[in-house]
């Protein structure tokens, strides 16, 4: 069937607005503030045939741009080989397997078709960020884990409604096995709420426009939006284009895992090879297949955000599985660094090889890390137990058109940190400072944004501190001649005395009593060009502004 | 936090004393928007109605007022009440034209104003920049602290305070922000460093951080009172002006500044909380459109002001538009305080057209703006916009394109659409044009439709109100296109936002937060809190010396579930609610919104809020349009007719909207032109027209 332009604009923009509505509502109603607040969940449109995407909400979360397409994927192809029982109408399944197409444990997906005459027509699918999915330390990012089952419970996919009702059986498994699951049903609903919004929505749409009109504006708009990243790509110059990012350990081996990138560019497509990277480690910074895709796609969309995001937007990038790497790991290794970490690096490994090719559309490295920092503890006049968490941002890269951001959020992400106020408010804890850390971005033409120091003081009882950050070895990358961004620093006073921790940005449950004190000052972006062309007037402001010192300043700049 | 001087709790809800004057008189408002300054006269012994469009004075826009009394010839000596719109502030924070401000801070937190929340501008592109409001070598810390519980920590160091005072003043600083960590738990430190500052200062230009809202995350409260510090000179400056230059004239009355938050402050203390102006110009249009539904039975609006650049969309519900605390006017630009919930969402009729990478039809986001602006301005503009595609399908009279100096032909945008458009997508000029608007009505109707499910109502159970340059031309196809039933166009849709001004009522708004389980909350304490609040806002109100026909007050809580971190107003019909009574409230306010009930969680209550209006005298609206102007029948109302573009071209009837008789019934396809603005009846629409004047359109099914 031909279509008309038009109407495949306006079924663009309806397909769209049914995700929009998804994430809006699934935000709106959802009580973990991590989806709430921090916006860590993501919804979309799925193909009946091989769960390929259709439409993703605009506000979801980047790092699962593609994740639930293979994970939705993975579960067509299970049900048809038996593996799993198949749908009927209102049945909605829930999957956190990270090896069946996945992030971390925490990260939980809802699946569920839409019926067109007794048929499925495609499929809903949103991914929540639960705050708990049980495993050795609340939260699940345990730096010392070294099999998914420290990590918290795995669901293989599974009907957690039937005929529209809850599973009390299979919720009743959850709940014995998470923290604070009392909350979790508010999630539950919200989720699969938002799956119906869509349903009402999408259905609104096929019936005005009809099943078949709109099958095939799928598949043109599928097509098209390989017809534009395509578009976008040959202006990459034939070639290989190399680089390398570094994670600073796996948070039990204290050696550096090597991300090693070679992106082949032939005027039609991109073939991004990883051979050579470090193989699967023992902590829990291993990525899945689904995680290293995403990384590679969000990355692309950072390069392009103008080409919407579908599956035909993915058709030119060729990832070649990274197998025996790290960023492939297999079952049981432990993943719960994949979604916030390794998937930066990723990222960072990307933007580091094509910046030569895209002078004018890449920047140097951002900071890239989500500077998780957990202080588990308890009151003693209460003796309420209590889990903070510090997520932090750091410098962005420079970039043709000026210099990075300080304090931006994580490649990955989109959501804000919270304020120092709300964290004293909830936790026995005093913050004595909350800076710009001077310095520390990367000297260039463009130079890097700069990054965050803290100083957290605990006031009450004891507590243990662990970190999952990154980028403590290497600092951020400049480009074309530009210097690094300063490494992230992690310091512990403890009984009055400092030290940094082994592994440099990741440790865990390091015991504290009031009085002991946390300092972070995290990665400042990459520099962007040669230094000593900076305008001597942008030079001369740093110093005036006190982001550099006079002898930073010469040093650095020339 | 009880005061011992409470009144009793039943005080809430009684009518303040009347004055005996009576209420009547001659007032004005003057709206300053982008390009033009809007004037509306009413006179309610005479039931005489001026009106006055002028263009803007940017660099002084008191000009541009006196202009606007001289064309419409009001006699300032003879006016009892001028209340003005103005968008000095807006501009001034937009374009970053602002004070040399100095911030004085708690030590180790002078870049939270730099820092942020930890975003960047977009979700995809790790590019953006981002300026604060102050510059980092005038914000300076000094040695003091208080907990979150409001304790003391460290004391606060006076010599440091001094020298800091000293050091922003020798630097030049006009105006001073004191923002310290906690100081809306405690604001003792805060309170003392005024006192300080204030023997020191040259000036009275002087924010402490809690003043303005006293609620907790540094951020987003150091951004509002930085705002209102840098724009606050500014502000005095202009409206100090004014009120001489009309003093001059022999205006002795109070000149009346609108807020963003829809209500009106007294010229001589409007500065003090200068932020509150920001947005005040998309409020004003609001007020006058819950006025206009109010009046015309229509209470539930959806407005939709669409001009050059954007269009603005607000939710009027029971005649009351929904308020926000939280309006972030830019990237990373919060400014928390209460303010009608005006959505700016994107499409103008500057909006451009083009054709993607990936062959499709796209409108906007890029918009022509006023420079060089659409084709058919002819200023050099040569993509095709959305005003453009009105110009080629007859919507917007393209004879009027002779009348504008240096103007380009109609073949002339004809052949940018053929060109630039139509033959990628294989149309002829008109299909294209088509085209552009039938996109641009599906863009702007999902923006539309966001809007109203983000505030948690189905844009069905509203009717839309037009208004705005544009509003009217593209109303009732998107009312087609939302499944909403209704249009209202008003009498005036141009100078809605003047209008506004002089029906706006006197307003102040009050949050107090409890933050705790509802079945733990002392209720005596929260009845008590609402008896405060009603009690401030009737000084308030008292002190502005402006008559008031009748007091309204308007309670309401914030609610969730616990764990949730989304607040859910729920509006109360007394300030002495029961316990059962809020849960039962918030689960029925909650079930309406998400379709889920949560039996297994205890609510919390947050917020309590009160709203004390005082409501302006009735003004009518049917004097908008001069009766004596009006034809007797439609016949003589119609101008000509020309033919315009539904999906095929029609010879369709054009008539002047002054001229409409006064119980004028219209069939789409129909057109209605006035002095700015051009309504299209689509065919299937039915417009009959009110008592005051407005035109109520019962919008036909899709076609």
């Amino acid at each position: 069937m031909t279509l008309d332009p038009i109407t495949l604009t306006v079924i663009q923009s309806g397909l769209q607005q049914v995700c929009d509505e998804m994430d809006l509502s699934f935000s709106r109603a959802a009580f973990s503030p991590v989806i709430a607040e921090a916006n860590d969940r993501s919804d979309g449109i799925y193909s009946a045939e091989d769960g390929s995407l259709i439409a993703q909400g605009s506000q979801g979360l980047p790092v699962f741009v593609g994740v639930m397409q293979y994970s939705t994927g993975t579960l067509i192809r299970m049900i048809a080989e038996g593996k799993v029982i198949a749908p009927k109408p209102g049945d909605i399944y829930i999957v956190n397997d990270p090896y069946l197409g996945g992030t971390h444990l925490m990260d939980v997906r809802f699946a569920m078709p839409v019926w067109r005459n007794g048929e499925i027509f495609c499929w809903l699918s949103n991914t929540g960020h639960w705050p708990d999915t049980g495993g050795a330390v609340p939260g699940g990012f345990s730096a010392s884990a070294t099999a998914v089952e420290q990590e918290g419970l795995r669901l293989p996919p599974v009907r957690l409604f039937k005929n529209g009702e809850l599973d009390p059986e299979i919720y009743a498994i959850i709940c014995s096995n998470i923290r604070v699951a009392d909350q979790r049903i508010g999630d539950v609903k919200a989720q699969a709420a938002a799956l119906y919004v869509g349903e009402a929505r999408l259905t609104r749409l096929l019936d005005r426009y009809g099943d078949d009109t709109v099958r095939a504006a799928i598949g043109e708009l599928r097509s098209r939006a390989a017809e534009q990243m395509r578009a976008q790509i040959a202006r990459i110059p034939p070639g290989t284009y190399r680089s390398t990012a570094y994670i600073d350990s796996d948070g039990v081996v204290n050696e550096p895992l090597e991300i090693r990138l070679a992106v082949t560019a032939d005027g039609e497509g991109l073939t991004f090879d990883f051979a050579g990277s470090s193989p699967p480690c023992q902590g829990p910074m291993n990525s899945v297949i689904a995680t290293t895709l995403s990384s590679v796609y969000l990355a692309m969309r950072h390069i392009f955000p103008d080409v919407p995001i579908s599956a035909g937007a993915f058709e030119p990038l060729t990832v070649k599985r990274p197998e025996g790497t790290f960023l492939d790991a297999q079952y049981p290794r432990p993943v719960s660094g994949c979604a916030a970490e390794v998937s930066q690096r990723i990222a960072e490994a990307v933007f580091a090889a094509l910046v030569e090719a895209l002078p004018d559309k890449v920047s140097a490295s951002p900071a890239g890390s989500s500077g998780n920092f957990a202080l588990g503890g308890e009151v003693p006049e209460t003796g309420q137990s209590y889990v903070m968490y510090q997520i932090s941002g750091g410098g962005y890269g420079g970039y043709a058109g000026g210099d990075g951001i300080s304090n931006g959020c994580s490649t990955i992400g989109i959501s804000k940190a919270p304020p120092v106020e709300i964290m004293e408010q909830q936790f026995p804890v005093l913050y004595h400072r909350y800076a710009l850390r001077e310095g520390s971005g990367g000297a260039g033409a463009q130079r890097g944004g700069f990054g965050l120091d803290y100083e957290v003081e605990i006031l009450k009882g004891q507590a243990r501190a662990s970190f999952v950050m990154d980028h403590g070895r290497f600092g951020p990358q400049g480009a074309l001649g530009g210097s690094d961004g300063a490494v992230n620093e992690v310091t512990v006073t403890r009984g009055g005395e400092n030290f940094t921790p082994e592994h440099l940005s990741k440790a865990q449950d390091i015991s504290l009593v009031a009085g002991d004190r946390v300092r972070v000052k995290t990665p400042g972006g990459g520099g962007y060009g040669d230094p000593t062309t900076r305008d001597r007037a942008l030079v001369e402001e740093d110093v005036r502004l006190g982001r550099y010192s006079v002898e930073e300043a010469k040093r650095l700049f020339g | 936090m009880m005061r011992d001087d409470m009144p009793p709790a039943d005080a809430a809800g009684k009518a303040p004393e009347m004055t005996d004057k009576t209420l009547t008189g001659r007032f004005a408002g003057i709206d300053v928007g982008g390009t033009f300054t809007d004037l509306v006269f009413y006179d309610s012994k005479a039931r005489v109605v001026k009106l006055a469009k002028v263009p803007t004075t940017l660099d002084n826009q008191s000009k541009g007022v006196l202009a606007a009394l001289d064309v419409a010839s009001v006699n300032a000596a003879a006016l009892d009440l001028i209340v003005h719109g103005t968008t000095t502030t807006t501009n001034a924070v937009l374009e970053r034209r602002l004070c040399k401000t100095g911030l004085v801070t708690t030590l180790g937190f002078r870049d939270v104003l730099e820092l942020g929340r930890r975003t960047r501008p977009h979700a995809y592109g790790m590019t953006g920049q981002f300026r604060p409001i102050i510059p980092r070598d005038l914000r300076l810390e000094v040695p003091e602290r208080m907990l979150a519980d409001g304790s003391e920590y460290t004391a606060l160091d006076e010599d440091a305070l001094r020298a800091a005072l000293a050091e922003l003043r020798d630097k030049g600083c006009e105006a001073l922000v004191i923002h310290f960590l906690h100081a809306y738990a405690n604001p003792a430190h805060e309170i003392r460093a005024g006192e300080i500052a204030r023997e020191v200062w040259p000036n009275g230009n002087i924010t402490l951080g809690h003043a303005l809202i006293s609620e907790s995350r540094e951020y987003e409260r150091g951004v509002t009172a930085a705002v209102n510090a840098s724009v606050q000179p500014l502000l005095r400056r202009y409206v100090e002006r004014l009120a001489d230059r009309l003093s001059e004239r022999g205006y002795e009355r109070d000149l009346l500044v609108m807020n963003g938050n829809g209500g009106m402050v007294s010229a001589r203390v409007v500065a003090e909380e200068a932020a509150k102006t920001v947005m005040s110009g998309p409020a004003s249009g609001v007020m006058a459109a819950a006025y206009t539904g109010r009046r015309a039975g229509i209470p539930d609006l959806l407005t939709y002001d669409m001009g050059g650049t954007s269009t603005d969309v607000a939710m009027i519900r029971g005649a009351d538009p929904a308020v926000s605390h939280e309006i972030e006017i830019e990237y990373a630009m919060p400014i928390h305080v209460p303010m009608v919930d005006v959505r700016t969402v994107g499409a103008g009729g500057g909006s451009i057209a083009r054709v993607d990478a990936a062959g499709l039809l796209q409108v906007g986001p890029d918009s022509a703006g006023s420079e060089p602006g659409p084709i058919c301005y002819g200023k050099g503009g040569v993509e095709p916009t959305i005003s453009d595609a009105n110009m080629v399908l007859g919507r917007m009279d393209p004879g009027k394109l002779n009348t504008i100096s240096g103007a380009v032909s109609l073949a002339t945008i004809r052949a940018a659409f053929q060109s630039r458009l139509g033959d990628a997508l294989g149309l002829d000029a008109t299909e294209a044009a088509a085209a552009v608007l039938r996109i641009a009505t599906a863009k702007m109707a999902d923006a539309v439709r966001m809007v109203s499910i983000s505030l948690g109502e189905d844009p069905r159970d509203f009717a839309l109100f037009a208004f705005g340059g544009a509003g009217p031309l593209h109303a009732c196809a998107i009312a087609r296109e939302l499944g909403v039933p209704r249009v209202l166009v008003p009498a005036r849709p141009g100078i809605t936002n003047a209008l506004g001004c002089v029906v706006a009522d006197l307003r102040h708004d009050y949050v107090a937060t409890v933050n705790q389980p509802l079945d733990a909350c002392d209720m005596d304490e929260v009845h008590a809190l609402f008896v405060r609040q009603i009690e401030e806002g009737r000084a308030a109100i008292g002190r502005e010396r402006v008559e008031i026909a009748e007091e309204k007050i308007a309670v309401s809580v914030e609610m969730r579930f616990i764990g949730q971190t989304h607040l859910l107003r729920v509006p109360l019909p007394s300030a002495t609610p029961t316990r059962e009574e809020l849960q039962a409230l918030f689960e029925e306010a909650y079930f309406r919104r998400f379709q889920v009930k949560l039996p297994e969680i205890r609510a919390a209550l947050v917020n309590v809020n009160t709203s004390v209006i005082g409501r302006r005298p009735e003004i009518d609206l049917s004097a908008l349009i001069d009766a004596s102007g009006r034809k007797a029948t439609l016949q003589e109302a119609r101008t000509g007719a020309r033919p315009v573009f539904f999906e095929a071209w029609i010879d369709t009837p054009v008539y002047w909207r002054d001229h409409l008789p006064a119980d004028a019934t219209l069939a789409g396809p129909a057109i209605v032109e006035q002095m700015d603005c051009t309504l299209v009846l689509e065919p299937g629409d039915v417009a009959t027209q009110d008592a005051d004047g407005n035109l109520i359109v019962t919008v036909g099914p899709r076609r």
